[in-house]
């Protein structure tokens, strides 16, 4: 079989392998460098202090520092220290992080106004839901007018392009001064990075939409908003849907800073807080939640647009 | 050349002559006066078409043919309202026309279904525009659907129709707003020869039973011959009427004509106005071969 062919899809089993492989390889490789002792670990775990004095069980040193110690040590012949290599807190190993999944969601916020773990990420949702939201109620229907008709793309696109290159997070400052320190700031940053972008690409696709199809309908007497609400939107709304996904996508990238503004809160302050307690087993598998969340989402979209648009090729997309 | 002896395409028999006095004492259905486009580019302005002017009568077939850039498609997109003139009028019925409109229903050669709708909805389009409900409109499109034989297709979407198909249900689509005139451009170019000959047959069995004046677009003489009662020859650069032709092949047409005489006449006039004899090396367009096969060369010629 040919590996390597230049634009050729491979049949599906090798397709199937390559695709586990891609998470395989990854996760192969933080395992070795977790449970091989020679593969790195900087560090020894003290496993017997001996008579070291500031060593206790548990602690973690430099590897040099253990053997300068264990050094010293022997020459004036007292207890020898003991240890196993480790690597430093900040990797935790696989089925430490597998763990972390379950009590993550299990472990009792340490302070009573604090919130549990499935709190932290309803908040992290609804911040996405609403930001994404509010910019699309707006973003969609102008992408579209910009696309279709030269007027609104005049009027709107110049100012987009300039406001798309200032970055969301800098508007932090003026959300909390106008919104207050709650969720409303951090909804604003998500808008603001989605919905200049919004408007671009959604008039970009809009532009693709065959002209010969407005053209025909017109011949067939279509007129003003029923070129609009009867050709140009029901013909791009595959791509649209496509559009939106990316879109969601990014409001996601967004999350993190927005949630730094204003009080921390949602899954953003999770992470932070458990980083401050060294639980990085929880950081770890937080930050993969939202890495599963945002695929789960788009999956499931992804199904969802090929029930809503029956007349898309099949196997355009496999 | 031409072994055979063949009479000049101004023949006509008896027949074919007072059929054509018949068809010009029809009521003239589309008149052309003075058509003129210009583009401007930024290299100029550019003449697509300059001064074109001619009359089409009811339910008259006529072909516009002419060598690639003598601005066939300009103006069928004139007639059809999708370009404005830079001069001159476009009238139907008498009444001059401006912008695209239901009065002229248009085929194009990339079908330009509606992709999101069904074969039904495609062909509804046009009646809901018009205002017309959806009961009577579904009921009206599935009439035009059987006419062109895809009642068994109705509920399918284009990307599921061959080619052939999709044209067919185009033409239903167009034919349902019953237009007064139906503007057709290159309809079958895209298609196989074997497809495109079953089109044109349908085409001719749609003409005979239908009210409707064909304006038909094309660059294959065989077709415009088989099709047409005359013929628009164009010439390019800028694009004006050369020729209008009456073709003398008897009504009704079948494929048996293509070797009669007045068909191979009127085709050789067609040839000698769209691709007059001129010297090769006038536009630099030939090749510099060379014999590039060793002598000794197991097969010496190819002939």
């Amino acid at each position: 079989m040919q590996w390597f062919a230049a634009r050729k899809q491979l049949s599906s089993r090798p397709r199937l392998i390559l695709a586990i492989m891609s998470f395989v390889l990854p996760i192969l490789t933080w395992s070795l460098v977790s449970y091989v002792p020679w593969l790195w670990h900087p560090k020894v775990e003290i496993t017997e202090p001996g008579d070291v004095s500031y060593f206790k069980d548990g602690l973690l040193v430099d590897k040099d520092v253990f053997v300068n110690e264990a050094a010293r040590v022997s020459e004036a012949g007292g207890a020898m220290p003991e240890g196993r290599p480790a690597n430093p807190i900040y990797l935790p190993a696989p089925h430490e992080v597998v763990t972390a999944f379950y009590t993550a969601f299990t472990t009792e916020p340490k302070r009573r106004n604090e919130k549990w773990l499935h709190e932290s990420l309803w908040s992290s949702i609804q911040v996405i839901f609403w930001g994404f939201l509010i910019s699309s109620v707006f973003g969609v229907p102008l992408g579209i007018l910009a696309g279709t008709y030269d007027f609104f793309s005049r009027l709107t696109e110049p100012f987009v392009e300039f406001f798309r290159y200032l970055p969301a997070p800098a508007f932090g400052a003026l959300a909390v001064a106008i919104l207050g320190i709650y969720q409303a700031p951090k909804i604003a940053i998500i808008f603001i990075g989605t919905f200049f972008q919004q408007v671009l690409i959604i008039a970009n696709t809009t532009r693709k939409l065959d002209p010969s199809l407005l053209e025909a309908a017109q011949t067939l007497g279509a007129k003003n908003h029923a070129l609009l609400f009867r050709v140009v939107v029901p013909g791009i709304l595959p791509d649209l849907y496509k559009d939106m996904r990316i879109l969601l996508g990014w409001a996601w990238t967004y999350l993190i800073v927005a949630e730094l503004i204003g009080t921390s809160s949602g899954i953003t302050w999770f992470i932070t807080q458990q980083a401050r307690y060294k639980n990085f087993d929880n950081v770890f598998a937080a930050i993969m939640m939202i890495g599963i969340i945002g695929l789960t989402i788009d999956m499931l979209l992804a199904r969802l647009g090929r029930n809503l648009f029956p007349w898309q090729r099949a196997g355009a997309r496999a | 050349m031409h072994a055979i002896e063949l009479p000049s395409y101004l023949e006509q028999s008896p027949e074919v002559r007072e059929r054509f006095d018949r068809l010009k004492q029809r009521p003239v259905r589309l008149e052309v006066k003075g058509l003129s486009k210009e583009f401007e580019t930024p290299h100029g302005t550019v003449t697509a078409l300059k001064d074109i002017s001619f009359k089409t009568h009811k339910r008259e077939f006529v072909c516009v043919i002419g060598a690639s850039g003598c601005g066939k498609s300009t103006l069928i997109r004139l007639l059809a309202g999708l370009e404005t003139p830079t001069r001159g009028d476009v009238f139907l019925d008498g009444q001059v026309v401006r912008g695209p409109g239901p009065d002229r229903g248009m085929v194009f050669q990339g079908y330009t279904l509606f992709p999101w709708r069904t074969v039904k909805r495609n062909v509804m389009f046009g009646l809901e525009m018009g205002g017309r409900g959806r009961m009577p409109a579904e009921e009206e499109a599935m009439q035009w659907i059987e006419l062109v034989g895809l009642t068994k297709f109705a509920d399918s979407y284009p990307h599921q129709l061959s080619g052939g198909m999709k044209q067919r249900v185009a033409i239903a689509r167009a034919l349902a707003n019953q237009p007064r005139i139906l503007l057709m451009d290159e309809p079958f170019g895209a298609l196989d020869a074997q497809t495109r000959a079953k089109m044109q047959a349908y085409l001719m069995e749609i003409w005979k039973n239908i009210d409707i004046t064909i304006l038909f677009i094309t660059h294959d003489l065989d077709e415009a011959v088989y099709l047409a009662d005359r013929i628009l020859v164009l010439k390019a650069h800028p694009g004006e009427v050369q020729e209008l032709i009456e073709v003398p092949v008897p009504q009704p047409r079948s494929p048996e004509q293509f070797l009669s005489p007045e068909f191979l006449a009127t085709k050789k006039r067609l040839e000698e106005l769209i691709h007059p004899p001129q010297p090769d090396e006038a536009n630099g367009d030939h090749l510099n071969m060379v014999r590039m096969v060793s002598v000794n060369d197991d097969v010496e010629s190819v002939f």
